[in-house]
């Protein structure tokens, strides 16, 4: 296990990913690692299969900042998973949307919490587990249904992607992390569940052993790229 | 046809009173999800001796309210991605503990909105059309917590702009669920799910039994002790 790459810059961080990858976006409003994606929309790396828990978050944030929602606007992404594919309501404008209407973009919409656990499971070795989330509806169709105690639960598969992008709150020169309240969501489980792991951070890289060891959220021996977000870095999420 | 020339001077509850009218039938110490939309409006409605705790998809155990003000945290939220308060001795978590919590059944109830339920117990709350599987929709954790909370509230409207009911013998739009609602909150009254049918427990003020009865869309029961919502005190 290599030590962390520390990057001196978001260009640095996302140089040399290739085109086709799977890619892991976490963030649920607040920890989104929009300095990264905004790095990756620059490179013009394409081709990508993304997960993340939505693609219907409004595109092109005025502070300059590029969401996944460029991305697919700009045709860089060939599929996405995610638990919002789609405005719930037809009112509401989506071009993720009108994509895959129009057969631009391929989906896959999934229940959150198959989504974090078909990532969690895929960072821990576990290949498939069964839950009851789903079951009944269209997102189990033709998928191995089995009984457990007298109730039924559907089979989802473990992923483990080629790559994460992660905001953290907390990091040490190591890649220990430390995630801040909600900020945390998807962010442990992804870092976890991709061969290469690159972190953006809000403060300051502190040198390994400052940070608590009993207060660490991921382990740094799972992360490969680290990049301090700079002073005129995209901090907070737009608020809605 | 609005529902003014439905039933002309008839006034519905609003959604502040509805949320207040669920908000009181939490027993003590419940573990309390609000779904995104409407059902968030419950939070504001419950007494601090009711001890209930929220929690919300994105790993929030114990949040306390809407936050404004200098109160807003810029990474603290709920799942409708609103800036929410913590209650003393709220705990975070990832989100796959988060929905571990969920799926293991901790919620004792979740409060969803929806665009369809049925006398099933089934809903529908993730997409409005009905055309073949695109995957397209907004299911967010609707699915996980529908399957796994010990009960599933329903927080919606009674009809459709149009004056169409959203209380069906069977939904017409793709479910969220097929089973496991137990109650039904709509601005015409207060209606229970068991044995498959409705069932008719409280009625909005001014409105008669056979009056709701007509704007729905499946058989319904009165139950015996009917009476009228009361706003809670």
């Amino acid at each position: 296990m290599a030590r962390p790459i520390i990057c001196s810059s978001m260009a640095e961080a996302v140089a040399g990913i290739p085109d086709g990858i799977q890619l892991l976006v976490p963030g649920f409003g607040p920890g989104t690692p929009a300095n990264l994606l905004t790095a990756l929309y620059d490179a013009g790396v394409k081709d990508m299969h993304v997960y993340a828990n939505s693609v219907g978050l409004p595109q092109g944030a005025s502070d300059g900042r590029k969401t996944l929602n460029d991305l697919i606007a700009a045709r860089r992404v060939r599929k996405v998973t995610a638990a919002f594919t789609a405005p719930t309501h037809p009112s509401q404008a989506s071009v993720p949307a009108d994509m895959i209407r129009a057969g631009a973009m391929e989906a896959e919409l999934v229940p959150q919490g198959t989504l974090a656990e078909r990532v969690r499971a895929g960072g821990a070795g576990i290949p498939a587990f069964f839950t009851p989330a789903g079951v009944g509806t269209l997102t189990a169709q033709g998928k191995e249904h089995r009984e457990f105690n007298g109730r039924m639960y559907v089979m989802e598969h473990a992923i483990f992607a080629d790559y994460a992008f992660i905001r953290a709150w907390k990091a040490d020169t190591l890649g220990n992390l430390i995630y801040r309240r909600s900020a945390r969501n998807f962010n442990p489980i992804f870092a976890m569940g991709a061969a290469h792991t690159i972190v953006e951070v809000e403060e300051p890289i502190v040198p390994a052993g400052e940070l608590d060891p009993d207060q660490i959220h991921t382990p740094g021996v799972v992360i490969e790229r680290l990049v301090q977000i700079p002073a005129d870095g995209y901090f907070r999420e737009v608020p809605r | 046809m609005t529902s003014h020339e439905a039933a002309p001077g008839k006034e519905r509850m609003s959604r502040d009173f509805l949320a207040a009218v669920i908000a009181r039938r939490f027993p003590k110490g419940w573990l309390v999800n609000l779904g995104v939309g409407m059902p968030t409006m419950v939070g504001g409605y419950v007494h601090p001796d009711q001890e209930i705790v929220f929690t919300s998809e994105n790993g929030v155990i114990g949040y306390a309210g809407i936050a404004s003000g200098a109160d807003i945290d810029h990474d603290t939220v709920n799942a409708g991605v609103q800036f929410v308060t913590l209650q003393a001795g709220a705990a975070i978590v990832h989100h796959a503990d988060s929905f571990a919590l969920i799926r293991r059944g901790m919620n004792d109830v979740t409060v969803l909105g929806s665009y369809e339920v049925a006398q099933d117990g089934s809903f529908a709350n993730w997409r409005t059309s009905k055309g073949e599987w695109d995957n397209l929709g907004g299911i967010g954790g609707a699915m996980d917590l529908a399957a796994c909370a010990q009960q599933v509230w329903i927080m919606m409207e009674h009809t459709t702009r149009e004056n169409g009911p959203r209380l069906l013998e069977h939904c017409t739009l793709p479910v969220t669920a097929p089973d496991g609602v137990t109650m039904v909150f709509t601005d015409l009254g207060v209606f229970s799910v068991r044995d498959g049918r409705f069932t008719l427990e409280e009625h909005a003020p001014g409105w008669t039994p056979d009056e709701i009865a007509a704007l729905t869309g499946a058989p319904l029961e009165v139950s015996p002790t009917v009476t009228e919502v009361q706003f809670p005190t």
